[in-house]
């Protein structure tokens, strides 16, 4: 019973990092219509500068989640700039391409300047705290509130502000929305900003508690695409419970099932979806 | 005459709203018919559930006493159903003639092995896709752009070869979705020269068509369509009289 | 058709490759070349799929791994023959992509990239984990070359030098291109033009697409099957992380460089970045920096790649065939 709760618990935990990294990705596909193959390795990147401003520069541990946050957002939004929108008007598989490009660009630039060797942060918040009866440590808690008030302050972001009302006009219909005026440069700009600055938390956060190396992307990367099919391309709540759905899975699954297979799960729920419901749960359409 | 496709209580909804609700009508073999309508009537629907794009989501529809309902679109084309779409559709990157020869494949048998061994069924059903491409470029007047790019020729031209590949895949019935959009009073005379030839030629046609000059022209029998429903069907002449039918159209009647 | 000049091109081309063992034997380049025809074969079956029937298939990975596993087991734990083993190995990996098409070829675009994707991870994974079958991460060694060929009066011709393997894995690129071109200038190769160009519109005259998707994914997997059979017994040994979708990543660099949707484009992408890093000697990481950076620079402002790119040029139709 205590296993149990344990693994819900961290299914938990495991599901809002990838919530958090799929409502980045859902955002960017919402406006672009494609997806951000990338994605994963901005996510790797941030993990990176945390990792150095907390190591090297001695940076509070939440002021450097801002930085990378700020810094991520704007590789995004340069990437956004220099990479997608040249592709915005060909064929979707192109972008799709480009995207594979960018993936083996960030790899090798942080295999270069990083070294494939993984990196363990400092511990922080590695006190375990006893919570209705389990032990855990206080970082993962952390991670789940950060991740939820993240989620709750973009949600208000998209429905109570005006930049937020313009994403999502854009993200209904792109002639509307220049009809009225909206620059959809500047707001694909500011998605992609945006999406990859949630990324960017998601990794600073989960950090702590795994290792940091170059390819810690891609992992991350390909569930949260499992996870933005299950709950639907573009649709928030879908990122928010296809997240943790797939924590959830992968957690008890892996716990009560097999480790070894554990990835397979994540996998074959994405099949199913795709065979079955590939709009997912909230989706707005075959794409 | 006798009908060679029926649709009995043909109902389409989307979600609560009827796009097409209860229809019966028929085409009976060798005849032009008309469907007719204000625009969102429902008859572009009527065609979607004809060919099995769209499945109803009550009724039935038969061709040659065949049950064909929930068939989907390569079936009815393989039974003789072919048609053309309102907006000009088109295979990009192909020349006309090519066009045409792909048009011609389901009538053709050869598979893969066929293809690797070059079989003589393979050069034998090549051979007669090409003959009967060429054939239907004549028929249908673009045999001097065989190998033009189909996305280059002009407007009407297009939309005679979108009439074309409809034909070569050999249909008993054509259902032509407002061929004559956008083309100007000479190039109408030569798609109703060319619908006729198609009709001599046998083949049973439903046209969808908003210029009434011409549905009065060339149609032998018209239904009218509002808000998804039947609400009148005969000859020209009966229907140009339907009060119901005027009423709908608030005198748009002869505008063209 | 081809015009005059294409063809002698072509045949010189061919000539060409066919007597480069007789002048250089030098075994690093040989090596080279032979990997070269490999990766050649892998790419234009993917390109088989990607240029023609217009899908982004991301497995790649997982069929060249299964047939190279499936040969790789029937020969060593089985005592199979080469010549058995391969056609029964490619024809299992196209039986596979049979399976995988079945409900993979329902999606489009990006779905279909994304599920694809997953299912060469979860190849990968198996192969990784069913130890009992596969070695697992600790890799199948001793895989046996290609078994001697008896011709009547001439003798056996063996496999043992380096460049009756050259001649080996040549003679398959062209086997392979050949089935390929014969498939795409059939009518059965003009209803994948027709899938690829207006899918609503081939359905409305007749063609089952879900079909003749299926049936060029089917072959495509196939071909890669025989890609991987050629490398297992080339190499002699196989891990896990061959079956990656790695490989499929690479093998769409290559297309889209070379030049999506020709016969040469694969084969030009696969020469260029399988010849020209080894020649460098550049280290991995800065090699892999330079793909991805040539990548996006090519799929923006020369999306047809290099022989779309002179194909333009010379104002021909490069997509397709005549």
């Amino acid at each position: 019973m205590v296993l149990l709760l344990q693994q819900i618990l961290n299914g938990i935990m495991l599901g809002s990092v990838y919530s958090l990294v799929a409502l980045g990705l859902t955002l960017i596909y919402g406006i672009l219509h494609i997806p951000n193959f990338a994605h994963g390795h901005k996510y790797m990147l941030a993990a990176f500068t945390s990792f150095f401003l907390v190591t090297n520069y001695h940076t509070n541990y939440w002021v450097a989640l801002v930085i990378a946050m700020a810094v991520l957002g704007l590789v995004g939004m340069g990437v956004e700039r220099w990479v997608y929108r040249p592709l915005r008007n060909a064929p979707h598989i192109n972008s799709f391409i480009a995207a594979i490009g960018l993936l083996l660009m960030i790899e090798s630039i942080a295999l270069i300047l990083f070294g494939a060797d993984f990196r363990r942060f400092p511990p922080l918040y590695d006190r375990p705290i006893q919570l209705f009866g389990l032990s855990v440590t206080l970082q993962r808690l952390l991670v789940i509130l950060a991740a939820a008030l993240l989620i709750f302050l973009l949600q208000l972001f998209l429905k109570r502000t005006w930049l937020g009302a313009t994403i999502e006009a854009v993200a209904q219909s792109p002639e509307g929305a220049q009809f009225v005026g909206i620059s959809i440069d500047r707001v694909s700009s500011l998605t992609f900003g945006l999406g990859t600055a949630l990324a960017a938390a998601a990794a600073t956060l989960i950090t702590p508690i795994f290792l940091v190396y170059p390819t810690m992307g891609s992992g991350p990367n390909l569930k949260a695409f499992v996870v933005i099919i299950i709950g639907g391309m573009g649709s928030i709540p879908g990122a928010v419970i296809g997240g943790l759905m797939l924590g959830l899975i992968e957690s008890l699954g892996g716990g009560f099932i097999s480790t070894d297979y554990k990835d397979i799960f994540a996998f074959g729920a994405l099949v199913t979806f795709l065979t079955f419901r590939p709009m997912g749960l909230f989706g707005k359409g075959a794409r | 005459m006798s009908a060679i496709l029926k649709a009995g209580g043909l109902s389409r909804f989307f979600g609560g709203l009827a796009a097409v609700m209860d229809l019966d009508f028929e085409v009976n073999a060798g005849e032009i018919l008309s469907l007719i309508g204000p625009n969102g009537a429902g008859k572009t629907t009527v065609f979607n559930l004809i060919t099995g794009t769209l499945l109803p989501t009550r009724g039935r529809l038969q061709f040659f006493e065949k049950e064909i309902t929930g068939l989907r679109p390569h079936d009815t084309a393989a039974l003789g159903i072919a048609r053309t779409f309102q907006t000009t559709s088109l295979f990009p990157d192909e020349t006309v003639l090519d066009t045409l020869i792909v048009g011609f494949r389901c009538r053709t048998r050869m598979g893969l092995w066929d293809a690797l061994l070059k079989s003589g069924r393979a050069r034998g059903e090549e051979e007669k896709s090409r003959r009967k491409a060429l054939e239907t470029l004549s028929f249908i007047g673009l045999a001097e752009r065989a190998s033009e790019l189909a996305r280059n020729i002009p407007q009407e031209a297009q939309k005679r070869l979108a009439v074309g590949l409809a034909l070569v895949t050999e249909p008993k019935l054509l259902l032509l979705d407002e061929p004559m959009g956008g083309l100007t009073e000479e190039e109408n005379a030569g798609m109703i020269r060319l619908i006729r030839k198609i009709r001599g030629q046998g083949i049973s046609i439903l046209l969808i068509e908003h210029k009434m000059k011409v549905v009065m022209k060339i149609s032998d029998r018209i239904v009218v369509l509002n808000y998804g429903r039947k609400i009148a069907q005969g000859t020209p002449t009966e229907v140009s009289q339907n009060s119901e039918v005027i009423e709908a159209y608030l005198g748009a009647g002869y505008a063209e | 058709m081809k015009s005059g000049r294409t063809s002698w091109l072509v045949a010189g081309l061919i000539a060409l490759a066919l007597i480069f063992p007789q002048f250089v034997t030098n075994k690093y380049y040989l090596n080279i070349l032979i990997m070269s025809g490999i990766w050649s074969i892998v790419a234009s079956s993917l390109n088989l799929v990607l240029g023609y029937t217009g899908q982004v298939n991301l497995a790649h990975g997982a069929f060249f791994g299964i047939g190279a596993y499936a040969s790789a087991l029937m020969m060593l734990k089985l005592h199979l023959n080469f010549w058995l083993a391969l056609p029964l190995a490619a024809a299992l990996a196209g039986f596979f992509g049979f399976l995988i098409g079945l409900p993979a070829l329902r999606t489009r675009g990006s779905y279909f990239a994304i599920g694809t994707l997953c299912f060469n991870i979860i190849v990968t994974l198996i192969i990784d984990r069913w130890e009992g079958l596969t070695e697992g991460a600790r890799g199948l060694m001793g895989i046996p070359g290609p078994a001697p060929i008896p011709i009547p009066w001439i003798g056996p011709i063996a496999f043992k030098t380096l460049t009756a393997q050259y001649y080996l894995v040549l003679g398959f690129l062209f086997l392979t291109l050949f089935a390929m071109k014969r498939i795409l200038n059939s009518l059965v190769g003009r209803t994948f033009r027709a899938i690829r160009g207006n899918e609503e519109l081939a359905e409305a005259v007749g063609i089952p697409a879900m079909r003749v998707k299926l049936l060029s994914f089917t072959t495509s997997c196939f071909f890669a099957g025989i890609g991987g059979v050629l490398y297992a017994s080339y190499i002699g040994f196989l891990s896990p992380e061959l079956t990656d979708y790695h490989v499929s990543f690479d093998s769409l660099v290559y297309i889209m460089i070379g030049g999506v949707g020709t016969m040469a484009g694969p084969i030009i992408g696969t020469l260029l970045f399988v010849t020209i890093p080894e020649t460098l000697h550049v280290a991995a990481e800065y090699r892999l920096f330079v793909y991805g950076l040539i990548l996006i620079l090519m799929i923006i402002y020369l999306p047809r790649g290099i022989v779309g790119g002179i194909g333009s040029l010379m104002g021909k139709k490069t997509k397709g065939v005549p």
